[in-house]
């Protein structure tokens, strides 16, 4: 026999989906199967059921092999390289619950760490212009209320957060916006053309890394001054008439991806973005709000905004924190070699760092906290596997838009498996020994 | 003015910070006083006299003192940051921060600055022989404030964001500049002698940039007014002269709107 769980979060993505639906086998040992998901989301859940999921941890041998080690042992090791360390990085925490996050803000404090998140590739530019110039932003529970405009700058929701528009933006019915997607119009701006661009009514096709100018030049729109005949590629006749569309929608909001926050102009294209949202304002109410990809990238953002004031990129090493991307950023900090560890969890450095950077980790030690094998797990000296948040564990994220959600346990660990924030409690003891505190 | 030398005589293994290199922490102090300043290597404390052997005395006052630093610098931060007065000569290129939030004085860097150099500083004069790095005199993250006074002088090129947010002062580049030149500029000038990429000047508020080159994309927002005849770091020509940013909110000075100026040489 087998028993339904309703309300499960899914821990996939930013949009973290709270109505999904597992089927777990009456002892709760099975997961059986997940409605209501993704198909992403869906992998997710099943991937906890794999066969041949590892469930012990294992130490790279002299020859490259791996061996089986306890979790004792690899806390030991762990420890070991992190007192060892004169500068260690304490990377990824974006697919992990926040209080795993804020042990290791214990740890990294304890040991004067680099702690940086997965936002260093991907929306830590937003970080930078938010703490530039500010953000009007909203709860995704306003835009399905109220948004009859929605822009997704950038970014391919069909595809990077598959429930995003069904959910929030285009298609629900909320309160004054009863007609759904035909009470509302969409806008793409994005130089490819995307499944997200095949439905808009409007795709602007902008010029590759001319996003910035887009931007500026939809603000002397607003301002009615004269604009050259074409920017980044789109008349400026389109230009006028979109900018008037903005100014007359009811509630509208613009989404945008990592095809703004990682390409030409960074964190400027989104410091311009949130003033383009700010001169909105003065006609109508407009909200602007990042696509945030790993399910708790925002939350450790959170903790360590609680714990140390920012937000990503953040430098312990002197007993005070410090921040500055561009030096105390994850790939700066490899490439250039400033650290002498690399610490691992909750995210997949191996597959989305540069190859300079990785062959880095390859030489220097380091441990990676990961359920699956992974492009990380190839370069590190100890791979701990761990119970799967949000699956075989609770515990709090955040949405993108910074709205807390508490993940659901549906399903048992393998027997014998630990979580990530009972390993790192683990190393944090350890290490409070060897430091005598 | 007395002087004091600074050899470096071991690398360190990741790289350190040494920001009590200036003639501020240094005036006054013994040769050991000197060698026994901290230095910082990650999360490990050092000693000066451990990574450079020094020679010379300093002076009473920073005013009073001249430090030279030789060797390889090139792993090394922080000199000459938050410097009042007197002279820092480093023989060498070095990495991030050099004179950051330097308020007066003289720094001068023989050979390559990294990013931040320069950062915010409000005085005094900073000069480099070779190229600089991205963010040169422009704002710690976060702060509203790049560089507000002083002179920066680069013969080489600059990296990209080059005095955003700058509010007062002059930077000038022998060389080319990467994108984002003055962007937040609300003040200040920066002239750049060779060719500027795009971004030239976005949401600029006011104060000047000046480019002697080509920009590779010009901003939407700059619109040309005139030509005019302007002697610019002693070279006299006919410039372009355009308006902008006119997307960016722009202050009023005697009932007129005040605008940022950007000059392209004819
Ligand atoms: S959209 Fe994101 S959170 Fe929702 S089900 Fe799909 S992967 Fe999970």
């Amino acid at each position: 026999m087998s028993k339904i769980i309703t309300d499960v979060v899914c821990p996939f993505c930013g949009t973290l989906c709270d109505d999904l639906e597992v089927t777990v086998s009456d002892d709760g040992k099975k997961l059986i199967d997940v409605s209501n998901a993704c198909a992403i989301g869906a992998m997710k859940f099943l991937h906890s059921q794999a066969d041949d999921r590892l469930t012990k941890p294992r130490m790279r041998n002299e020859d490259g092999s791996w061996r089986d080690v306890s979790y004792e042992e690899a806390a030991d090791f762990s420890a070991k390289m992190l007192a060892n360390s004169k500068k260690p990085l304490m990377y990824g925490w974006s697919s992990t619950n926040c209080e795993a996050q804020s042990v290791g803000s214990t740890i990294g404090e304890l040991i004067g760490a680099q702690m940086d998140n997965t936002a260093t590739v991907c929306h830590g530019t937003t970080l930078i212009a938010v703490q530039d110039v500010g953000v009007p932003s909203c709860t995704l529970g306003e835009v399905k209320n109220r948004a009859d405009m929605i822009i997704y700058w950038g970014g391919n929701p069909a595809h990077a957060h598959p429930r995003h528009m069904s959910r929030y933006s285009m298609y629900p019915r909320g309160f004054f916006t009863a007609k759904g997607h035909r009470g509302r119009t969409l806008v793409v701006v994005d130089p490819r053309d995307t499944d997200s661009a095949s439905i808009a009514d409007i795709h602007l096709k902008v010029e590759q890394g001319r996003d910035y100018e887009l931007l500026s030049a939809l603000r002397v729109a607003f301002r009615g001054e004269v604009l050259p005949d074409v920017v980044a590629g789109i008349p400026k006749e389109k230009i006028y008439e979109v900018a008037e569309k903005m100014k007359k929608a009811r509630f509208g909001v613009i989404f945008f991806g990592m095809g703004v926050t990682q390409t030409l102009s960074k964190n400027h294209n989104i410091d311009i973005a949130i003033q383009v949202t700010r001169d909105l304002n003065e006609y109508t109410k407009f909200s602007i709000m990042p696509m945030r990809g790993h399910y708790n990238v925002t939350g450790s953002g959170e903790v360590w905004g609680w714990q140390f004031g920012f937000p990503f990129c953040v430098d312990l090493s002197r007993g005070f924190a410090r921040y500055n991307p561009g030096e105390s950023s994850s790939n700066d900090l490899l490439v250039r070699g400033e650290v002498d560890s690399v610490f691992v969890i909750g995210s997949d450095p191996g597959a989305h760092f540069p190859f300079g950077s990785v062959k880095k980790m390859n030489e220097i030690p380091c441990v990676c906290v990961d359920p699956h094998i992974t492009p990380t797990t190839v370069v590190a000296d100890l791979h701990v596997p761990v119970a799967f948040v949000g699956v075989e564990v609770g515990g709090c994220a955040y949405r993108m838009d910074s709205v807390p959600i508490e993940t659901h346990k549906v399903v048992d660990a393998p027997e014998g498996m630990i979580t990530d924030e009972e390993f790192l409690n683990m190393v944090l003891e350890r290490l409070q020994k060897i430091k005598g505190v | 003015m007395k002087k004091v030398e600074l050899t470096i005589k071991q690398q360190p293994e990741l790289y350190l910070e040494t920001e009590n290199i200036t003639p501020d922490a240094f005036a006054g102090k013994s040769a050991d006083e000197i060698a026994a300043l901290n230095v910082y290597e990650g999360n490990v404390t050092h000693k000066l006299g451990d990574f450079f052997s020094i020679a010379g005395t300093p002076g009473a006052t920073a005013a009073d003192t001249q430090i030279v630093v030789n060797g390889n610098l090139e792993r090394v931060k922080w000199i000459g940051s938050r410097m009042t007065a007197g002279e820092v000569v480093v023989e060498s290129s070095m990495d991030m921060y050099a004179g950051a939030f330097m308020a007066g004085g003289k720094l001068l860097i023989k050979g390559n600055a990294g990013h931040f150099t320069g950062l915010g500083m409000t005085g005094g004069e900073l000069r480099i022989t070779g190229n600089a790095g991205n963010y040169l005199g422009a704002a710690y993250r976060g702060d509203w404030r790049g560089m507000q006074g002083g002179v920066l002088r680069v013969n080489g090129n600059a990296g990209s964001d080059v005095g955003s947010f700058m509010r007062g002062g002059e930077i000038i580049i022998g060389g080319d500049a990467d994108v984002h030149v003055g962007t937040h500029q609300e003040g200040g000038k920066i002239v750049v002698k060779g060719n500027a990429k795009s971004k030239v000047g976005g949401q600029m508020v006011k104060g000047e940039i000046i480019v002697f080159g080509t920009i590779d994309v010009m901003m939407p927002g700059f619109a040309h007014r005139d030509n005019v005849d302007l002697e610019v770091d002693g070279t006299k020509a006919t410039f372009k002269r355009y308006e902008g940013d006119l997307g960016e909110r722009h202050p009023k000075s005697k009932g007129a709107v005040v605008y940022g100026q950007l000059y392209i040489k004819q």
